[in-house]
Parts: C-alpha cells; sequence; structure tokens
C-alpha cells in the first residue's frame, strides 16, 4: 500500500528526518511510536505533501507521489487526520464533513459523498445531533471524531492519523482506538503516530520506533511490547523493574 | 434641520457609504482567504469605472459594465498569480507593502493609459438633472442603482459563503489554510479566486458610483484609506459588518458636513479610526474572541 524509500525532510535547513524507509500493507494498522520531537509528525506531514520531501521516494499503491500536491495526494486515496484535530472551527460541523468530501464533489460524486455522510454519522451518532452546531464549540472527542469523519469522507484506503489520543480523557482515547480498530475492520490501511504508545500497541499490528529523525526499531506490535528498551524508554516503566531482575 | 433635509442628509450618507463598503467587502474577501490587507483595492474601483467609461464610448452601457468587471477581476487574477503567489513567503506585513506597491503600479498604468482628466459614466438610469422624490427628499435614481446593486452583492456573497462548495472552501482556507489542504482543496486556487472575486466587486462599484463621484486615475488611493477605516470599524472579515459600518461612516461624515467645515470630512473619519483601534480593535461588530485568534 504504501512504502518510503529513504526520505528526508525538514524545514529549511533544518533536517528533520534523516533517511526514512518504512512500509505498511495493505489492511494493517501500523504505528510509529517515539519522543517529542522525534520526527513524527514531520514524516506524516510529508507523506501528505503539506511537507516538501528533500530526497527519498513515497510509493502510494505503485505510484510514486513524491512532491506531487496534496489536493492529488487525497485523490490517490491517501488523507491525514492532523494532529489538533485542525477542524474549522467557526464551520458546522456537516460543512466540516462536506469539506472532507471537496475533491469527490469536484467529481461529480455528489451522491457518494451524501452516502458516506451517513456513514459517519452512524458510526459517530452524536455528530448527527452536533450537525449545526459549530465545530470549534464541540468538546475534545467529538472534535476528533469530525477530525476522523472528514477524513473519511473521501472513502480513503489509507489513513494518516497523528497523534489522534492528544489531548483526550483516557475514556475517549480507548473509544477513538476502537474505531480506529473497526476501520481496519473494514478494509482501511491506517498508518498511526502516537505518543501514547501502550493504548497504539495494543491495536497496531506492527510498529515503528523513531528516534531523532530516524527510524531505530521495528517489529510486531506485541514484540515490542515486549521489547525491555521500548518499555523502558516508551511504556513508563520504572527504571527499577529492569535493574532489580 | 427640516425633515426632508435630514433625509438629504440620509441619502447622500447611504450613497458614499455604499461606495466604502464596495471597497471594504473586497478587503475582507481576500483578507479572509490570505490574512493580506490589499491596498490595491481602491485602484479596482478606479479600474472598473474607467474601462466601463471606455468601452461606454461604443457600446451600450450593460456590456461595457460586464466587460469592465470581466477584465478587472482578470487584472486581479494576474496580480495574485504574478506578485501575490511568489511572495508568499514574506510576512504578512511584507504582503501588504507589496499591495501598496501594485496600488501605485495600476494607479501610474491608469495614467499612462488614460490621462488625468475626470470621467464619468452614464447615468443608469434618466440624466444628472433626474430625480426621484423620496417622503420628499429629491434623489438621483443613480442612488437606488446603487443601493440595489450593494444589496445584491451583499445578498449575493452571503448565499455564496454559507451554501456554494468553492465558498465554503474558501471559508476553509481562512479558517485554517492547512486543513483545507489536507482536505484536497486547491488553496492556490481559492486565493487567486478571492482576488478575482474582490476585483470584480471593486470594479462593479466602481461603475455604479461612477456618474455620481466621477472617475479618475488616483481616485483610488482616497477609497483605499476609507474602506480601510470601514473594515476596522465593521469588524476585518465580515463583509456584512462592512456593510453596516460602511453606511454608518457614509452618514456620519454626511451629517458632519452639516455642522462642521467640509474639510473635516476626513479628519472625522481617521479620528474614529484611532477610536476604534485603541478601543475595540475587533470592530464595532466583530467579536474580541476572534480577533484574538487571528495572526496579524
Amino acid at each position: 500500500m504504501l512504502k518510503i524509500r529513504n526520505l528526508e525532510s525538514g524545514y529549511d535547513k533544518l533536517k528533520v528526518l534523516k533517511g526514512i524507509s518504512l512500509h505498511v500493507n495493505s489492511g494493517e494498522i501500523v504505528t510509529i511510536i517515539g519522543a517529542n520531537g522525534a520526527g513524527k509528525t514531520t514524516l506524516l506531514n510529508t507523506i501528505a505533501s503539506i511537507v516538501k520531501a528533500a530526497d527519498g521516494e513515497i510509493i502510494l499503491n505503485g505510484t510514486d507521489v513524491t512532491g506531487i500536491t496534496p489536493d492529488r495526494i487525497v485523490k490517490n486515496g491517501c488523507v491525514l487526520v492532523p494532529e489538533g484535530r485542525q477542524l474549522f472551527p467557526a464551520m458546522t460541523v456537516r460543512e466540516n464533513l462536506i469539506l472532507g468530501a471537496y475533491t469527490l464533489f469536484r467529481k461529480k460524486g455528489k451522491k457518494t459523498a451524501k452516502e458516506n455522510i451517513k456513514n459517519i454519522y452512524s458510526m459517530f451518532p452524536i455528530l448527527k445531533d452536533r450537525e449545526r452546531q459549530l465545530a470549534g464549540t464541540l468538546s475534545g472527542g467529538e472534535q476528533q471524531m469530525v477530525a476522523i469523519g472528514r477524513a473519511l469522507m473521501t472513502g480513503p484506503e489509507l489513513l494518516l492519523m497523528d497523534e489522534p489520543s492528544m489531548g483526550l480523557a483516557p475514556i475517549i482515547v480507548k473509544n477513538i482506538f476502537r474505531v480506529v480498530e473497526s476501520l481496519r475492520d473494514q478494509g482501511k490501511t491506517i498508518l498511526i503516530v502516537e505518543q501514547n504508545a501502550r493504548a497504539v500497541l495494543e491495536i497496531a499490528d506492527r510498529g515503528y520506533v523513531m528516534e531523532t529523525g530516524s527510524l531505530v526499531m521495528e517489529g510486531n506490535a506485541e514484540d515490542l511490547l515486549d521489547n525491555n528498551d521500548v518499555k523502558r524508554a516508551y511504556l513508563g516503566r520504572d527504571y527499577k523493574e529492569f535493574t532489580d531482575k | 434641520m427640516s425633515g426632508e433635509q435630514t433625509l438629504q442628509y440620509i441619502f447622500a450618507g447611504i450613497t458614499v457609504g455604499s461606495i466604502y463598503a464596495f471597497v471594504a467587502i473586497g478587503y475582507n474577501i481576500i483578507y479572509n482567504a490570505t490574512g493580506i490587507i490589499n491596498f490595491a483595492q481602491g485602484e479596482f474601483v478606479m479600474l472598473g469605472g474607467m474601462i466601463a467609461y471606455t468601452f461606454s464610448g461604443f457600446m451600450p452601457l450593460l456590456p461595457a459594465v460586464v466587460l469592465a468587471v470581466l477584465i478587472t477581476s482578470a487584472v486581479g487574477s494576474v496580480i495574485e498569480s504574478v506578485f501575490i503567489r511568489r511572495m508568499r513567503k514574506t510576512s504578512v506585513l511584507g504582503m501588504i507593502v507589496v499591495t501598496i506597491g501594485i496600488s501605485i503600479l495600476l494607479r501610474e498604468a491608469a495614467l499612462y493609459i488614460w490621462d488625468e482628466q475626470i470621467r464619468a459614466l452614464r447615468f443608469f438610469t434618466g440624466s444628472e438633472i433626474s430625480s426621484v422624490s423620496i417622503l420628499g427628499a429629491r434623489i438621483s435614481p443613480q442612488v437606488l442603482w446603487i443601493l440595489g446593486i450593494t444589496t445584491i452583492i451583499v445578498a449575493g456573497l452571503f448565499l455564496f459563503f454559507k451554501f456554494t462548495l468553492t465558498g465554503q472552501a474558501m471559508r476553509a482556507c481562512s479558517e485554517n489554510l492547512r486543513a483545507a489542504k489536507l482536505c484536497g482543496i486547491r488553496t492556490d486556487s481559492m486565493v487567486n479566486l478571492s482576488f478575482m472575486l474582490s476585483a470584480g466587486i471593486g470594479a462593479l462599484g466602481g461603475c455604479v458610483v461612477s456618474p455620481l463621484t466621477q472617475t479618475h486615475y488616483a481616485m483610488g488611493t482616497d477609497l483605499a484609506i476609507k474602506g480601510f477605516i470601514v473594515a476596522i470599524l465593521g469588524g476585518l472579515g465580515n463583509a456584512i459588518a462592512a456593510v453596516a459600518a460602511g453606511l454608518l461612516l457614509g452618514l456620519i461624515e454626511s451629517f458632519s458636513i452639516s455642522i462642521l467645515p467640509m474639510a473635516y470630512k476626513d479628519v472625522i473619519s481617521i479620528i474614529i479610526l484611532l477610536i476604534i483601534l485603541v478601543v475595540k480593535p475587533s470592530g464595532i461588530f466583530g467579536s474580541r474572541q476572534a480577533s484574538s485568534m487571528k495572526d496579524y
């Protein structure tokens, strides 16, 4: 589905990604965990073409999509749910969702878009009730639902998710992750970046560990959960647990 | 002041106010899409009037006005793709300086293409001596044209931004440019469209007011300042508030003439601008909350 080879990118002179290679197979949940500032968000933004790749290539469904415009990435079936939701706060929930289907409308897919809205309302019934409210007035969890719903509006095959748990209560994080799992069960592919390593490794199939712009480890989610280095660095285990053994 | 006299002042104020509103609406559209104050907005009004005047020499008024609007829109589009798009990387302040440069460029070009003569488009209906009487006040039918077209523009813009996908996408760009890109909206074309739209609206304004206020190559600067005051007064980014604020400023100016010497007219509007900037920078109708989220 997605193949990244030796990707480098950053902002002006600051190089953030130093040669990233990874792949995501169809129907998988793959996660990238890592500390603040490791470059996780930059990686997703580079895939979504919001940040320009300096070197390397991004191959989506067999086509090279490196350096094409963000709207064409969307048209190629890859949508990013950005960090911190990034809704249109002064627009209604429905308008937010409609804009998610912008490329669909442009292709005369009005009918599909209307159906997709229905699907999203059945996935998140609360949004149906909030339809006419301004997105900025919703709670954090509801806003995250809108963000996910908006990204699903074009019916993407690959969903990139950036810190979906950010700023949410643990119970809501659980719900969001359950939704992510159900999306995979519907056949979507998901690349998810998280700081909440434990929660995400529990639903993911595979994971990568990122440190200062490079991937330092990869493996099955269970293996990563068991790995001592990962435990110590990202799962918040006390150092004693390892030294006392 | 008699009742009819008051009414006369009110109509004069509304006429002037509508012109300011036309300029302020243009400011708002571009500001919404880009965060830039386009100080060349007054020049669009001037171009509209000038081009329509030239065409009206050899064709009926309606096609001349339509052509003027289309050509000015095209000028707006060219300005965006030649100057604005290439310089997006500079700061907002830098961009504002660029638009001042563009306004000088357009003004000098107009001086070169036409000349320094004052021109006036034909009256849309009747002539300069015809008038209609409303509640005893005698006003030119052109005033009704101005009011009608202002109303249509405001209503049209409201519907456009609220109910069309393109309008919604433009609002999305102004609210969150990055998110708009992620939705697959081509933000560059939206910015371009915003320049076309405000140039076209400015040009239309320039055409309807030309019979009453005349068109002159250097009229843009004055309008740019007044329009800016109105846009700030109403609250930047709000087209409907701009109309209300425009009418308000027009009325204040109009009544100030009846009390103070005419020369103080501009002083009053500048004083209003200063008061607003100090007391409520978000504008009369702007919400403080919304303006605190904007970056300048």
